[in-house]
């Protein structure tokens, strides 16, 4: 089996847009989603501003039951369900009542998922209340909880997994529901991943020093891929989903197509040759990358966008360097570049899936969507790539094949090809 | 606490959990949890929890074993409070 794989339905919770209507106009905009977050500042975080989605119970109530609301405190687990149900709604796909859809399944990862409920059963535990700890700690700690409430809510009848990779998590599974798409395994896969928003899960990174402590003042211009004067992350939180289906399903429906996934690789450095558990080696990522295109038959020249990774830390400028020797490109003849972490942070687990959903929309309606706060761009890049490449404005503009790259701790690396699919 | 009140309590203690809202609008003493309310066999921990709260007790494991219907309840619930 070979089948053509494309996205026929997106859906996303993102710190500048629920919704793929509000994110759609969100990042044409260039509108940050970066927030001053007083319990940040209570709890002593010198990262103080963080992206959160806007999710108001009016909502949550369209897609949870009463009963599930009220025991529900995984934030993860709201972000993943309503993004993937709009996904899956976006599609154009019905909601079974009896029979499980047999050809239909999912994997939606994260990096961590339900801290907030599993403090909450700590603390129970830990006061000798395990027996008050109700139905639901397990469902909504469990790594594939999210999964498991998706394939509830759809019906799913396929394999329903959760990938985890750290911040790749995204890229994975979106390649990995390709590949399962492509041997003929399933019709339909819903794609995508989340990650929890709040204190327990950021303050990891704020005591690692890799989330920036020097923006707490203008929250918006605290996220800067590519800037000299990125000074690190600022954690975001979110899902991204995808509806990947098989080219012949898809026409089979009569379904809108938003692009082609041609497919892509998945490697490690194996924390060598200058990689670490926090570092990538640099030699595979370039070789992630050249192998994602040898793989789809794309040629370097070919590429008009390069989604990057890019996540306002020192690793930028080496980031840019991979993609020059990768492509074997610079200067004027570097692709556009996208770094949406500039909008949204960095959404970890979920950074990739909602990045994916951003190359997406640029595909199907032809833009390229504006970096923000890197009007002083790091003098490393602008050795490298002309400054024109990287813009500033909303451009409309066709573009055909974009690569998509994340990165992850554990020194792993994702590249996904996609392709403008132009509807007969 | 006379029969009837409690069982107007507790029909809205387990009024989220039922997936049977007709069966819960005319609940009686010998309705089921299970059975009749369609409520989710892994959901009944939450009710007895949902009780304990509201009756200020704690149920121990072998009561929760029979608590599977309201008469059931209804008798637990009646000999904790006698013994407070």
């Amino acid at each position: 089996m070979n089948n053509r794989v494309v996205i026929t339905g997106l859906g996303v919770v993102a710190p500048n847009g629920t919704g793929v209507a509000d994110f759609s106009g969100a990042i044409k905009k260039g509108i940050s989603g970066i927030r001053y977050d007083e319990r940040l500042a209570a709890l002593k975080f010198s990262c103080q501003i963080a992206g959160m989605p806007d999710v108001p119970l009016t909502l949550q109530q369209q897609y949870f039951e009463e009963l599930e609301l009220k025991q529900l405190n995984s934030s993860g687990i709201i972000y993943g369900v309503i993004a993937g149900m709009e996904a899956w709604a976006d599609a154009g796909l019905p909601l079974t009542a009896d029979t499980p859809d047999w050809d239909s399944g999912t994997i939606f990862g994260t990096g961590t998922s339900g801290i907030d409920k599993f403090r909450e059963a700590i603390y129970k535990v830990d006061d000798l209340q395990v027996r008050r700890l109700g139905s639901t700690a397990v469902t909504q700690t469990m790594a594939s909880g999210i999964s498991a409430f998706l394939g509830g809510k759809l019906g799913l009848g396929n394999q329903v997994t959760t990938n985890s990779s750290a911040c790749t998590t995204g890229a994975e599974s979106v390649l990995m529901a390709y590949e399962r798409i492509k041997y003929g395994h399933a019709k339909r896969m819903l794609a995508g991943s989340t990650s929890d928003s709040g204190p327990y899960i950021w303050g990891g990174f704020d005591a690692m020093k890799v989330s920036t402590f020097k923006h707490n003042e203008q929250p918006e211009a605290g996220s800067r891929p590519m800037s000299a004067t990125a000074s690190g992350i600022v954690p975001g939180s979110g899902a991204g989903a995808l509806l990947l289906e098989s080219l012949d399903s898809a026409m089979e429906r009569g379904a809108t197509i938003y692009a082609e996934v041609l497919g892509g690789n998945i490697n490690s450095g194996g924390q060598r040759n200058g990689g670490s558990m926090t570092a990538p080696n640099p030699l595979a990522v370039q070789r992630c990358i050249a192998a994602a295109l040898q793989q789809t038959g794309v040629q370097p020249e070919d590429i008009d966008l390069i989604n990057g990774h890019l996540t306002a830390t020192g690793k930028d400028a080496e980031e840019i360097a991979n993609w020059c020797t990768a492509l074997q490109r610079k200067g004027r003849d570097f692709p556009y570049v996208n770094a949406l972490k500039s909008m949204v942070g960095h959404c970890l687990s979920a950074s990739g899936s909602i990045e994916l959903v951003a190359v997406a929309l640029q595909l199907k309606e032809g833009f390229v969507s504006p970096n923000i706060n890197c009007e002083d761009l790091h003098p490393d890049i602008q050795a490298l790539v002309d400054r024109e490449r990287i813009p500033e404005q909303l451009l409309y503009k066709d573009i055909n094949l974009v690569a998509k790259a994340s990165f992850g701790f554990g020194d792993v690396n994702a590249c996904i090809i996609l392709k403008k699919y132009l509807q007969p | 606490m006379d029969k009837e009140t409690f069982i107007e309590q507790l029909r809205e203690i387990v009024r989220p959990y039922a997936k049977n809202q007709e069966a819960l609008a005319t609940i009686d003493v010998s309705t089921d949890f299970i059975k009749d309310l369609k409520i989710n066999s892994a959901n009944l921990v939450d009710v007895i929890l949902d009780v304990e709260e509201k009756y200020d007790i704690v149920i121990q494991n072998e009561e929760m074993e029979r608590m599977l219907n309201v008469q059931a309840a209804f008798d637990i619930v009646e000999t904790k409070l006698s013994e407070k």
